[in-house]
């Protein structure tokens, strides 16, 4: 009987579902972050205004041009495909010998940091162009623009992309089993096989798997509200004008 | 009479589309300035142009006796100098009514949050805005927001304020309770250029007015003089479209 075996895996194989559980979390958490920071870079530098001539717009083409192939192929080409050049790839052609856990994470940070690069890039053209006008108009400059007003509001907006993101690594990171990382589904894998009960094994890694990504979406929700603020703001009980303010805005001049 | 600012053969053009021409024109200290024109006649460009969010084609803006298109000029400094009024208000949506008049002081001036704070609190008083100051600026109506950036723009302690058609996008009521902060700054000595559709305040409140009319100022001068007795034709023709209408 199933349901049986279901309790038996799990009373039996718990640790080793809890440790893949938490390798798939750990590449998917830092992957995601790693990825969120290349794709933040990216995307500032990719909304850059353009120099009218001179060096700086030889750099920043050229710098363009780059960016612009990395993220065209890192989304072009399937994870599970990077994942076997990257680690056995670069063993064989050159030698370079990664651990497996590096390897998992620095193949999910460079392919989330494309998604999100063009993620950021939608975000930052996204925010109104009066808010350029105004943060300029009091004298900013691109940077202090970006810090102070555009970077905020385009990160309130991505958010549910980059929430989306961060879910389909969780699921994504699986495929790295062919690089042999102990995440979840390698390790259901070696319980299934080793009981020949792959419905009960992987049964219990959909629900792993759904647990997780469940509450990442709730955290993630909860912090879009908290970035929001209330929806209602509190008078500030002070007194009107009074003369003397009047008089000493006269004075100013 | 001390030019605060003075724009020499100013032109400006889109692509072939030539939007100002040979633009000569001062503002003085303490001086009213109302800019008037039909839609397309160039005074929100020349507007822009003054404080750089449209590059100007050719002449000069000489401000403090540098003209600052110079390329060493540096132009963040100055533009902290020109408090700047949008149509659509363009308050920083991130940041809550207090934090917008803040943020520039703070970052740009350097002041501390103190000081940058108590200044803000004071000109939010002056707009009447102070009891709103924890609000988000999706949370006010469009007077409201107005009159919070005049109050940021205050807040940078500028020489010259401009304002670019300030109640052109405000419901009718709202528009008086913006046109009352403005006069009171007005009389309060504060140097002030403004592009505006609203006669009856350029009548009343303006030192000088310019009338643009296709990329040029067809006539300058007193408002006695622009409205009660133009000398060009095409002002004469503009006032009373817009006084008829």
């Amino acid at each position: 009987m199933s349901l049986e075996w279901i309790v038996r895996i799990v009373s039996e194989y718990w640790p080793m579902f809890l440790r893949g559980a938490g390798v798939t979390l750990l590449i998917s958490i830092i992957g995601t972050l790693f990825g969120s920071l290349i794709g933040l870079v990216i995307g500032v530098i990719r909304t850059m205004p353009m120099p009218a001539r001179g060096i700086k717009r030889i750099l920043l083409k050229t710098v363009n041009g780059i960016l612009a192939a990395y993220i065209e192929f890192f989304r072009g080409t399937p994870m599970i495909v990077q994942a076997m050049v990257i680690f056995y790839g670069t063993a064989l052609a050159f030698g370079i010998h990664m651990e497996r856990l590096t390897a998992a994470i620095f193949i999910v940070s460079i392919n989330t940091g494309a998604y999100m690069a063009e993620i950021v890039r939608g975000g930052i053209i996204s925010v109104d162009k009066g808010q350029y006008e105004a943060a300029q108009a009091i004298g900013m400059n691109h940077f202090q623009t970006m810090m102070n007003v555009v970077l905020p509001q385009a990160i309130r907006n991505i958010l549910p992309a980059t929430g989306n993101e961060f879910v389909i690594n969780i699921k994504d990171t699986s495929v790295l089993n062919v690089i042999s990382v102990t995440e979840l589904y390698f390790q259901t894998k070696s319980v299934a096989g080793n009981n020949f009960r792959y419905f009960e094994a992987f049964f219990v890694a959909c629900i792993i798997y759904f647990i997780m990504t469940f509450t990442v979406t709730r955290i993630l929700r909860y912090l879009e509200r908290k970035l929001d603020g209330p929806e209602t703001y509190t008078l500030n009980q002070m007194q009107v004008a009074t003369p003397e303010d009047m008089l000493r805005l006269t004075q100013r001049n | 009479m001390e030019p605060i600012i003075e724009v020499k053969h100013l032109s400006k053009s889109f692509g072939a589309n030539e939007v100002l021409k040979d633009i000569n024109f001062s503002v003085n200290k303490g001086e009213v300035v109302c800019i008037i024109g039909a839609s397309g006649s160039g005074k929100s460009t020349l507007l822009r142009c003054i404080n750089l969010l449209e590059r100007p084609s050719g002449g000069q803006i000489i401000y403090k006796g540098e003209n600052i298109l110079d390329d060493k000029h540096d132009v963040y400094k100055y533009r902290q100098k020109l408090g700047m009024v949008f149509q659509q208000f363009n308050l920083f949506n991130n940041h809550n009514v207090l934090s917008n008049c803040t943020v520039g002081q703070i970052k740009l001036l350097k002041r501390s949050r103190e000081e940058a704070e108590e200044v803000a609190l004071r000109y939010l008083r002056v707009v009447g805005m102070e009891q709103y100051i924890h609000a988000k600026p999706r949370q006010l109506s469009g007077g409201q927001k107005q009159r919070v950036a005049i109050a940021r723009a205050l807040s940078m302690d500028p020489d010259v304020m401009l304002f670019d058609e300030p109640t052109s996008a405000l419901d009718p009521e709202m528009v008086g309770e913006v046109l009352k902060v403005m006069k009171l700054l007005a009389e309060s000595g504060l140097t002030m250029l403004v592009v505006t559709h609203e006669m009856g305040f350029a009548k009343e409140v303006a030192d000088r007015v310019v009338f643009m009319d296709q990329g040029v100022i067809a006539e300058e001068g007193p408002p006695e003089q622009i409205f009660n007795n133009p000398r060009q034709e095409r002002t004469r023709e503009f006032l009373k479209r817009v006084l008829n209408a």
